[in-house]
């Protein structure tokens, strides 16, 4: 068993005896949280409002890499190669067959859940740091693979594709960012909701039965080669359509945008905002995008260095990551209350 | 009363007089975003960090620039502010720098951004929102459609450009040679070999062998046998640093002596030519636009006396053999050069105007007779090159400056 295993289990344990807890946040504090992010952008500039799109669409990505390691213990460092899928679905569908933005994320998420169905056939063999491994090789071939000369004439080659941003439908007085804020909100909540619920369900059962213990879980009568790739198929299909609203927002697909650095920020980001913890997905994604800004702003050459520095301190300070300082809080109210 | 009335009349017509001359330099006087009575701000993406960082030479050369421009008085008394960011060489990162360049900082324009795929991430945006995407820091030949996207510029040469002096370099000393072609199997190889057609235009069917490989091959060496049997005399060799190392080493061990052009970008002596061999380098052919700081022939000239005290003045932890170093120079002086024939008039509209209308500018660091020139239908600043030798351990310039637009 891997180190980062024992934290997911650890974790776990730590807060088995409320197990609706340990995914979400209460309900009241989950509604204080979304009428937050739905008034903001009426007192932002459209560029933090672009950035707070970005945050949601990785922190989407995020979630999806957390109910693979968290919710069914299996590693992937090749969610870039998902996001390309769905960014170049989008991409492709938008430019070449004029099809509305918002059909082509349900197909994105179809494209990418295939892919990651059979992607998770091989994988069933491997485990911990070999799958790891296998998905690492998956995110580094794939800017590669977008290069190809057969695909170039869809792909557009290393030159990329343009994508055209979408105007706020029905006339209404937006503009494009922040109709495309909204339009995220609506498909993040939605999945957010789905997750939180697959993951309360029978086959979110299953999924930790097979993190916690397969041998155990397949005498339970656990199907662990089928919940195993559905869990890749799902977490795929998720970061697919991350993937699509990215190509949206940011209004260009190209090879470079999708490399091993993407995946291995987004497996940071679910680190940081503490594995199996649904709500930490976005604080993981707030710290990848805004971190990297803060330490270029203290020091341009080191950047880099500053970065590991901030990174290493959270680490070490709060080894659950954001999870952590939540229970911390709770804890604390509860202690107020108690006064 | 006669006097007075003269009194009144000499005033009014001093008046007037005055009116007439403050006039035109009041209604001069036009700031967009980003330009104020006191400073101008330039926006900048740069990868200082991620796989292409070697290339932060150049951002750091031309904020070094700056600081001189602004200790000698600025531009008509206008101080530059240099805001630069790192993007990390991903696009995603780039619209969110460029965004945060436009929207948050207010830049006047964004100058020099380094990258092909960075820069085509934000183009369509920066012509959405009118802002100047001034002196593209990439060789593509995208960057110069003045037609589709009038407010991107690009800089340098084209990969194309450089191509097309290749072909007219072909053409005037070897018209009845046969030329085989190896090339990178992407955009750079690509657009270099459209250019290479396009220059020899009639005579395209000189190639006797196109062949192409792809970075992802460990060695090239099949494909030098294959066009050596093509019996092609002349090899244009179009390939990053180590693939041309290879394609020359690979040359010499099967004994085939073609007339050897390697582009531009494989023109690095300590890069490329000395680990495939200075002995079997003799006599390789390429172009080049800039005056290498390493080159002792250049301590006379005038220019690069300018540059190496600038090196030494401001940006003093630089490598003045580094080549970004003497690019950043002249793209930043460039740069300055057009916010002077901006005048008072400050806008997105007259700094893209005056882009422009660049005439015979001679940056102190390109090699003498190239000179920029640009026009409401010409995007593409710098289109000439000289033909260079590799002779001993240096490259020797020889014949005039090719221009290369085509039936020149």
């Amino acid at each position: 068993m891997s180190a980062a295993e024992e934290v997911v289990t650890e974790g776990h344990q730590a807060v088995e005896a409320v197990p609706k807890r340990a995914m979400t946040l209460g309900t009241g504090t989950s509604l204080v949280v979304l009428a937050a992010l739905i008034i903001m952008p009426l007192f932002v500039k459209n560029f933090i409002i672009f950035q707070m799109t970005m945050l949601l669409i990785y922190g989407l990505a995020v979630l999806a890499l957390n109910i693979l390691t968290g919710g069914s213990g299996q590693f992937s460092l090749g969610q870039s190669a998902f996001y390309a899928v769905g960014a170049y679905t989008t991409a492709v569908l938008m430019e070449y067959f004029n099809v509305n933005y918002a059909l082509t994320l349900p197909i994105a998420g179809v494209v990418c859940f295939g892919f990651g169905f059979l992607f998770g056939q091989p994988a069933l063999r491997l485990s911990g740091v070999y799958l790891a491994l296998a998905t690492f090789a998956l995110a580094t071939a794939m800017p590669q693979l977008l290069k190809l000369n057969f695909l170039e004439h869809w792909t557009g080659g290393v030159q990329g594709l343009v994508v055209t941003k979408p105007d706020a439908p029905f006339g209404l007085p937006m503009s494009q960012d922040m109709w495309l804020y909204y339009f995220s909100l609506a498909v993040v909540l939605a999945i957010y909701i789905f997750s939180v619920n697959l993951l309360r369900s029978r086959s979110g059962r299953a999924f930790m039965a097979i993190r916690d213990n397969e041998i155990a879980a397949s005498a339970m009568g656990v199907d662990v080669a089928l919940y195993k790739t559905l869990a890749f198929g799902v977490s795929a299909a998720i970061t697919g359509i991350a993937g699509s609203l990215g190509a949206i927002a940011v209004q260009f697909v190209a090879p470079d945008s999708y490399t091993i650095t993407l995946a291995i920020s987004l497996f940071l980001g679910m680190v940081v905002g503490g594995v199996g913890w649904l709500p930490g997905s976005f604080v993981g994604a707030a710290f990848i995008i805004f971190v990297p800004n803060m330490a270029e702003g203290i020091s341009k050459g080191l950047s880099g260095a500053v970065f590991g520095v901030l990174l290493f301190l959270v680490i070490y300070l709060v080894p659950h990551g954001a999870r952590q300082i939540a229970i911390l809080g709770q804890q604390i109210v509860g202690r107020l209350r108690k006064n | 009363m006669t006097v007075v009335r003269f009194q009144v009349a000499a005033l009014l017509a001093a008046f007037a007089l005055c009116t007439a001359m403050s006039g035109p330099a009041l209604a001069q006087k036009k700031y967009d975003s980003g330009a104020s009575d006191t400073e101008i701000k330039i926006g900048n993406i740069m990868p200082y960090s991620g796989p292409a960082s070697a290339y932060a030479a150049i951002g750091k050369a031309e904020e070094a620039y700056f600081n001189k421009i602004n200790a000698e008085g600025g531009i008509n008394g206008r101080k530059i502010r240099f805001i630069s960011y790192d993007d990390g060489y991903s696009p995603p990162k780039t619209v969110e720098q460029a965004r945060k360049l436009v929207e948050s900082d207010g830049v006047l324009l964004i100058f020099g951004s380094l990258g092909t795929s960075t820069n085509g991430a934000i183009r369509k945006y920066m012509n959405e929102k009118k802002v100047p995407q001034l002196f593209v820091a990439s060789g593509a030949s995208k960057w110069n459609d003045p037609k589709q996207y009038p407010w991107t510029m690009g800089w340098q040469p084209s990969y194309a450009s450089e191509a097309r002096i290749y072909a007219k370099y072909i053409m005037k000393e070897k018209p009845d040679g046969k030329i085989g072609v190896l090339y990178q199997n992407d955009d750079f190889g690509k657009d270099y070999l459209k250019g290479l057609k396009e220059g020899l235009g009639p005579k395209g069917s000189m190639i006797v062998l196109e062949d192409g490989y792809d970075t992802s091959e460990p060695a090239i060496d099949e494909h030098v046998v294959k066009l050596k049997a093509s019996g092609a005399d002349i090899f244009v060799s179009i390939t990053t640093p180590k693939f041309a190392a290879q394609a020359i080493k690979k040359a010499a061990e099967i004994n085939w002596h073609p007339l050897h052009i390697i582009s531009n970008v494989s023109a690095s002596v300590g890069g490329v030519l000395e680990p495939a061999g200075l002995e079997i380098s003799q006599g390789i052919l390429s172009a080049s636009y800039t005056k290498d700081g390493s080159d002792p022939q250049w301590n006379a000239d005038d220019g690069m006396k300018r540059f190496y005290n600038f090196v030494a003045q401001y940006d003093p932890k630089a490598n003045k053999l580094d080549a970004g170093v003497v690019f950043g120079y002249a793209a930043a002086q460039t740069m300055v050069k057009v916010l002077q024939m901006c005048g008072d008039d400050l806008t997105h509209e007259n700094v893209m105007k005056q882009a422009a209308r660049l005439k015979d500018f001679e940056p102190d660091t390109l090699l003498p007779g190239i000179k920029i020139n640009t026009a409401a239908d010409n995007f593409a600043p710098i289109e000439q090159l000289q033909m260079m030798r590799f002779k001993g351990r240096k490259w020797e310039l020889f014949g005039e400056v090719i221009s290369s637009e085509i039936g020149h």
